[in-house]
């Protein structure tokens, strides 16, 4: 090209520098943020009152047990109860497996709420058949309505997860260890599930992290969980910060599960890195 | 038998019309947030995928906060916090004004910020699935930054996007139930007030639960159909 030919040419637009579009739009949304954070924080500051923080602190501490509780019992009975339904979902049997998919819809295509309602609110419609056969003791009590609630949603959820992992381990693995003269339970335990375990670990924990999240429901069926308490102090002093706390311990707790999770994650797939 | 008809009929006995009308509001609510969220979602996941920091860091902060949050307590964040927020806001100009928040648009917001965050993942997700070359193909022949977003990447986008975005309007679909909790007559608060009022708890809110269920099935379809015709003139991957 000599240096005075003067071709048109199409050029891809040239990188910006400096003050970009997106970087005033950037920094306009941080600085809005900011001062969100800053107006929460002066908010808070103005708000503050000791007697409020000791008479209402313990409780929010006993409502989080409370809803620690819930998800663990719901999470640890779900994750039992979902190794039948999944083996269901596999099954070559049409019947079972057809029985299986339904519960499987049913669960994840109604809201938690409705579910919750059905079983505290519903059951009560067959309160003397619960009584006669001794169940209503449990059905009476809000906390096991909830845990029991949440055990057969999580379970519908854990079920495809763990159906999921188990299927997306190789034809050829399975075929290998028969090969190796393994047993199918062998297989299973000792080939199977470790691999499954990397698969399924990202969707269990979100799947606890969605049941901490969603645990706060209870709160309408007066269980004095953690958003319960929430409610209650709420009602009481008519002071927004009620909320606030609220929302800074959920995020907390769920920001440490995702690190945590994250932690695990790059722990247990160290061999696989290149 | 002949009882559960005359409850669940249309008319002055029944409940009918008053769930039906529960189901619309339902529908109405998911249906007005979806366009809120999709909007709220891409720009987001735009500033996520943005070369400027301040743009990421953001973004990634309005991902965190509401995923991060209880739905339900987002929705009394935006419910209660917005009612005194422009109470206080109104009474520096006017101290008599009195504000009541709009229980739809409230939860409108709520369920529009959960549903956008989540989106915004899902359209990152996509936008990376999308190579470079596509880029550098709509600058080649003289596109310029927006008609390549517009004619060359979004097209692409949906189609890649779809199945997560189908996944999240289920979500969305039974999120909506929260509502009841603010007064919003839905599904869930016109068949608890019937339960209330007939003692038959059981039997009304089976039925919610089964118009949950017949509404994700209808979407199901619908979502199966779009995704058809979308993969119609696409390329196999």
């Amino acid at each position: 090209m000599s240096a005075n030919g003067t071709i048109a040419v199409e050029r891809p637009p040239e990188v910006k520098q400096g003050w970009t579009r997106a970087r005033i739009i950037g920094v306009v949304l941080l600085t809005i943020w900011a001062a969100l954070g800053l107006g929460v924080l002066i908010f808070m500051v103005n708000a503050w009152d000791p007697d409020i923080f000791a008479r209402y602190a313990p409780r929010y501490l006993s409502g989080l047990w409370v809803t620690i509780q819930l998800v663990a019992v719901s999470v640890i009975c779900g994750a039992l109860l979902s190794v039948p339904i999944a083996l269901g979902r596999m099954s070559r049997n049409k019947l079972i497996a057809g029985l299986a998919y339904a519960y499987v819809y049913f669960f994840r295509g109604t809201p938690l709420l409705a579910q919750t309602f059905l079983i505290y609110y519903g059951l009560g419609s067959f309160r003397p058949e619960l009584q006669a056969i001794g169940l209503w003791g449990f059905f009476r009590e809000a906390w096991y309505c909830a845990a029991f609630a949440f055990t057969l949603n999580t379970s519908a959820y854990q079920a495809e997860i763990l159906r999921g992992a188990v299927e997306s381990v190789g034809r050829g693995q399975w075929e290998a260890a028969s090969a190796l003269g393994l047993s199918k339970l062998q297989t299973l335990r000792k080939i199977i599930i470790p691999q499954a375990l990397i698969v399924a670990l990202r969707p269990y924990g979100n799947e606890i992290i969605l049941m901490i999240k969603g645990s706060a429901i209870v709160a309408i069926i007066t269980v004095y969980d953690l958003m319960g308490e929430t409610r209650r102090a709420y009602a009481r002093t008519f002071d927004f910060q009620t909320y606030i706390w609220a929302a800074i311990i959920y995020l907390g707790i769920v920001e440490v599960l995702r690190n945590a999770i994250d932690w695990i994650e790059l722990r247990i797939t160290k061999h696989l890195k290149r | 038998m002949e009882g559960v008809w005359t409850l669940l009929s249309f008319g002055p006995e029944g409940w009918g019309d008053n769930i039906a009308k529960g189901v619309l509001l339902t529908v109405t609510l998911a249906l007005a947030t979806l366009p809120l969220g999709l909007a709220i979602g891409f720009f987001v996941a735009l500033g996520k995928r943005s070369n400027d920091k301040a743009l990421r860091l953001a973004a990634n902060i309005y991902t965190t906060i509401f995923r991060g949050l209880p739905e339900l307590l987002t929705l009394f964040l935006v419910f209660y916090g917005a009612q005194i927020g422009l109470q206080k806001l109104v009474h520096l100009f006017n101290p008599d004004a009195n504000i009541e928040i709009n229980a739809f648009v409230a939860g409108m917001v709520a369920l529009g910020a959960v549903f956008s965050s989540y989106a915004s993942e899902v359209f990152l997700a996509a936008f990376r699935a999308i190579p470079d070359g596509q880029y550098e193909g709509g600058h080649a022949i003289g596109l310029s930054n927006g008609q390549t977003m517009r004619l060359v990447i979004l097209p692409q986008l949906i189609r890649l996007a779809l199945p997560g975005l189908s996944n999240l309007w289920l979500i969305l679909l039974k999120d909506t139930a929260l509502v009841s909790v603010i007064g919003l007559t839905d599904i869930l608060r016109q068949t608890g007030i019937a339960a209330r009022v007939t003692k038959e708890a059981f039997l009304f809110y089976g039925i919610a639960c089964l118009l949950y269920l017949v509404l994700a099935m209808l979407s199901s379809i619908a979502l199966g159909a779009i995704e058809r015709r979308t993969k119609r003139h696409g390329v196999q991957r």
